[in-house]
């Protein structure tokens, strides 16, 4: 139920903010650091985060019962609006005062979506490899044209490499270290 | 009708793109709709993307518009599923193993690794839709507005798509 709500009035994007507001807020049926561990599994696999967040999120409050409820919860009032918002689109869309509008809604959405991105990119990128990634990213796709998929798996192993995991340093160092200073 | 099968394959498979959020299958998206299955005109992905951004809820919801124009309601049904159920089980899964993976070093790595990735992504998306969406003075002003409003207050991002709409009736028509 209160993923219904949140599907019905999470208007214009940031539905993770609304989300943490009744989960853990509101409801307190996840803590901060249950919430902020869902949020990273929801960001690292494929899927749109405000539904692997209440997939996850209802699964730790319900089940796999509360999973599903929490999914159709998020998405069936999004699907209606849009699905009328299609059937109008065909009906209305080639007016001319139509056309104006949404060439000022979609000049819009390139603001609010650079901002959203700008955001995530200022907290989240961490020195020259970060950038790099990102770089590689979008030459990839918008000047040496390669699929997105391809981009993807290339870039992605790149990335994951340069994450590795990092090897086990034996404790000597530190004596060797030590034994210098003396 | 016959293009049923044709939105379930496109958009199951799109979905499997969607690392970080929904701008990464932009361009995958564009290409598919648009080259090769002829369903939209750019200029159309274009305009049903951005209502999207002031849908309730997940803001690719907008599958379920772009279905409706190819098949009516059942392409509706059809682009939504196969945009959100693949992906849904996928995480539902992994949300379960998650925990006992927690002692595998290489979980942190991928999880540290995908994200420069899913913004870059994101970035290229961007790129590919400003370049169809910006077309003039007009809609850089109203860019650079909304980019300037949505930093520095806490505006609705949806009345800012809709004040979009308002400049664009007054200055684009």
């Amino acid at each position: 139920m209160t993923f219904l709500i949140i599907g019905a009035t999470s208007f214009g994007g940031g539905v993770v903010a609304y989300l943490r507001n009744a989960l853990v807020t509101k409801k307190k049926w996840l803590d901060d650091d249950h919430f902020l561990e869902l949020m990273s599994i929801s960001n690292t696999l494929p899927g749109l985060n405000a539904t692997n967040m209440s997939i996850l999120a209802g699964d730790r409050v319900g089940g796999t019962l509360g999973s599903f409820l929490a999914m159709l919860g998020m998405c069936v009032p999004g699907f209606i609006f849009m699905t009328v918002a299609g059937f109008l689109y065909g009906e209305q869309g080639d007016r001319p005062l139509t056309t104006a509008a949404l060439r000022g809604v979609a000049a819009a959405a390139v603001g609010l979506l650079s901002a959203t991105w700008f955001s995530i990119g200022k907290k989240s990128v961490k020195g020259f490899y970060d950038a790099f990634i990102i770089l590689a990213a979008v030459l990839g796709v918008n000047y040496l044209k390669f699929s997105v998929p391809v981009v993807l798996l290339a870039v992605g192993a790149l990335s994951i490499f340069i994450h590795r995991p990092a090897k086990q340093h034996p404790p000597e160092k530190d004596s060797e270290w030590i034994r210098f200073l003396h | 009708m016959d293009q049923i099968p044709a939105l379930a394959r496109v958009f199951a498979y799109l979905s499997l793109l969607t690392i970080g959020g929904g701008m990464a299958a932009y361009p995958e998206m564009k290409s598919l709709v648009v080259d090769v299955h002829h369903w939209l005109t750019n200029e159309q992905v274009i305009h049903i993307y951005s209502v999207g951004q002031m849908a309730p809820g997940p803001n690719m919801m907008m599958v379920a518009a772009m279905g409706e124009r190819v098949s009516g309601l059942a392409g509706a049904a059809v682009a939504a599923l196969a945009f959100f159920v693949p992906t849904g089980i996928l995480t539902f899964g992994v949300g379960r193993l998650w925990n006992k993976l927690a002692g595998w070093p290489w979980r942190d790595s991928i999880q540290k690794g995908l994200g420069p990735v899913a913004i870059g992504l994101a970035v290229a998306g961007l790129i590919t839709f400003g370049r169809g969406s910006i077309t003039g003075w007009v809609t850089v002003v109203i860019g650079l507005a909304v980019f300037t409003l949505t930093l520095q207050t806490k505006i609705n991002p949806a009345l800012l798509i809709l004040g979009g709409a308002i400049v664009g009736v007054v200055a684009l028509r």
